[in-house]
């Protein structure tokens, strides 16, 4: 079905509406990094954007892709990409805790 | 035109990151924006059409050196600034403050005239070797021009940078323990994540680092892309304990620092054996000859650049093999 | 053929930046990445010079070049890490991680 679509106009607007989004979750993941109150907070809005937006982004590279392997390989990419965020998302809380950093609450 | 305006933003930005990192006085925030200094740097590449470049920045100058700065960071006071003796504020020493600081402004602005002028004027893009090269590269042996370039056509460059790596590392572990030389900054031993993400990645870092040196002959790629890949594996398995760090003690572990430049030195005068020049390799076993320096020279980088994150031997009692 | 004049002007700042960061800087840490940044500048006009059009492939001789010289940087800034470390003993504790 991708093969047959390649050419139209609708292919080219969806792959292009993916990459838009993918932009859109990585400038609000930003937003999110330089806006929120505490570490916590913070990592919530990286892997969000991290994993949502790299997503839509590997979507619309693979729609505009010319063989299966490529497809292969970006789907690689983000899987591998997902693994280490959400590790190193993890690394990084915990060592907040350890560090005794305490979690924002609406009172202060 | 938009891609225009991209070049320029992108330009600004590696512009604007640099003097940042030079002019915060946290380290830690400068380290990191030097590792986001890096990953800009491989789009640039990538936008200049240098994409061997590009891994080669990803994975090198932004990936490793950005873990050798955190990891030196982490391991040494961070306030030791050294500070002149008796009073900073004092006229005097403001004045040679003032004085030096003038000078060396005045020889960067110097160099920076200098530089303007050659960009202007390099008009002639038409000058340079690139034709040169393509005739020649059907008896390189690989397609890659870059790859035919490093291993083929300037082979003896490569041979020398072999010997730079491998000084690096014998320079680094004659000084001796580092002072803290435990690669793992805290005590605590890794959590089932972590070791669950180090046991997933190691056989695919290991796969993608064969396949980026196998793909380096055709495509963007090559031996030390492919041997900065295998590195990062090396370090996640020191880091987190799984693999001890190594010692260069063991005879096995200073035969694979060495496996590259030797193989290298073999082929190289071993094919004046066969009646040839130095390096001179005979076309009809390029490509197989090319592809057997080049995964010796990806074992050997790879574990160079793990004995230098590790940055020196153990500091224990026993240490009567220098 | 344009020669893409915004990342030669962004070289030539990265070198002037750096070179001042090395003279300049107190920190060792501090010179060792601006010393890193003035070879990125270098590498950056190299390879602009080596441009020729989004078309037609680039002159591979000055990549190559390039390639080999992140690589000799990376083994100069190890070793120069490495004499940093010996020259500035560690923290003695590790204030940021209190013992839990």
């Amino acid at each position: 079905m991708i093969v047959l679509l390649n050419e139209g106009l609708i292919h080219d607007a969806v792959a292009t509406l993916c990459l838009v989004a993918g932009a859109l979750f990585f400038f609000a993941g930003t937003v999110g990094l330089l806006r929120f109150p505490d570490v916590y907070s913070r990592l919530h809005a990286l892997t969000k954007a991290d994993n949502l937006g790299l997503g839509l982004i590997i979507l619309g590279c693979a729609l505009q892709a010319d063989s299966w392997q490529i497809i292969g390989k970006l789907l690689l990419i983000w899987l591998l990409a997902l693994v280490a965020s959400t590790t190193s998302c993890h690394l990084v809380a915990q060592a907040a805790m350890r560090m005794r950093i305490e979690p924002w609450t609406r009172h202060e | 035109m938009i891609l225009g305006l991209f070049d320029f933003l992108l330009a600004l930005a590696l512009v604007g990151l640099a003097w940042r990192i030079l002019a915060t006085s946290d380290l830690f925030q400068g380290v990191i924006l030097f590792i986001v200094f890096g990953l800009l740097m491989a789009v640039a590449w990538s936008r200049l059409q240098a994409f061997d470049i590009a891994l080669a920045e990803a994975a090198i100058g932004a990936g490793l050196t950005g873990a050798l700065l955190l990891h030196t960071l982490a391991g040494m006071e961070q306030a030791a600034v050294p500070s002149p003796a008796s009073n900073p504020a004092a006229p005097r020493f403001v004045a040679k403050r003032i004085l030096t600081n003038g000078i060396l402004g005045l020889l960067t602005l110097i160099v920076g005239a200098t530089l303007l002028r050659c960009i202007r004027e390099i008009k002639r893009p038409e000058l340079g070797v690139r034709e040169l090269v393509m005739e020649e590269l059907s008896a390189g042996g690989v397609s890659n021009p870059v790859t035919a370039v490093l291993l083929n056509f300037r082979a003896y460059d490569t041979l020398l940078e072999m010997a730079v790596l491998l000084v690096a590392v014998v320079g680094a572990w004659s000084l001796g323990p580092l002072p803290t030389s435990d690669p793992r900054p805290t005590a605590t031993a890794p959590g089932r994540i972590l070791l669950g993400l180090v046991r997933l990645l190691s056989p695919i870092i290991l796969l993608v680092a064969c396949y980026i040196l196998w793909a380096g002959t055709g495509q963007p790629g090559g031996a030390f892309q492919a041997g900065a890949v295998l590195s990062a594996a090396g370090v996640l398995l020191v880091v987190t304990g799984v693999l001890a760090p190594p010692t260069l003690g063991p005879l096995y572990q200073r035969a694979l620092l060495l496996t590259g430049l030797v193989t290298f030195l073999a082929v190289s005068l071993g094919v004046m054996l066969a009646g040839r020049d130095f390096l001179e390799y005979p076309p009809a076993s390029s490509p197989q000859l090319i592809l057997l320096i080049e995964s010796a020279l990806m074992v050997s980088i790879a574990i160079t650049l793990l004995c230098l994150f590790v940055g020196g031997p153990r500091s224990a009692p026993d240490n009567s093999r220098d | 053929m344009e020669l893409p004049i915004a990342y030669a002007l962004a070289g030539a700042i990265l070198i002037v930046s750096g070179l001042g960061g090395v003279l300049l800087s107190e920190h060792i840490l501090r010179k060792i990445m601006a010393l890193n940044i003035l070879g990125s500048g270098v590498f950056l006009l190299l390879v602009t010079f080596a441009y020729r059009s989004p078309d037609s492939p680039p002159d591979p001789v000055p990549h190559a070049m390039v390639l080999t010289g992140i690589v000799v940087a990376v083994s100069a800034t190890a070793l120069a890490l490495s004499l940093a470390r010996h020259l500035l003993p560690p923290s003695k504790t590790p204030e940021k991680f209190p013992p839990p």
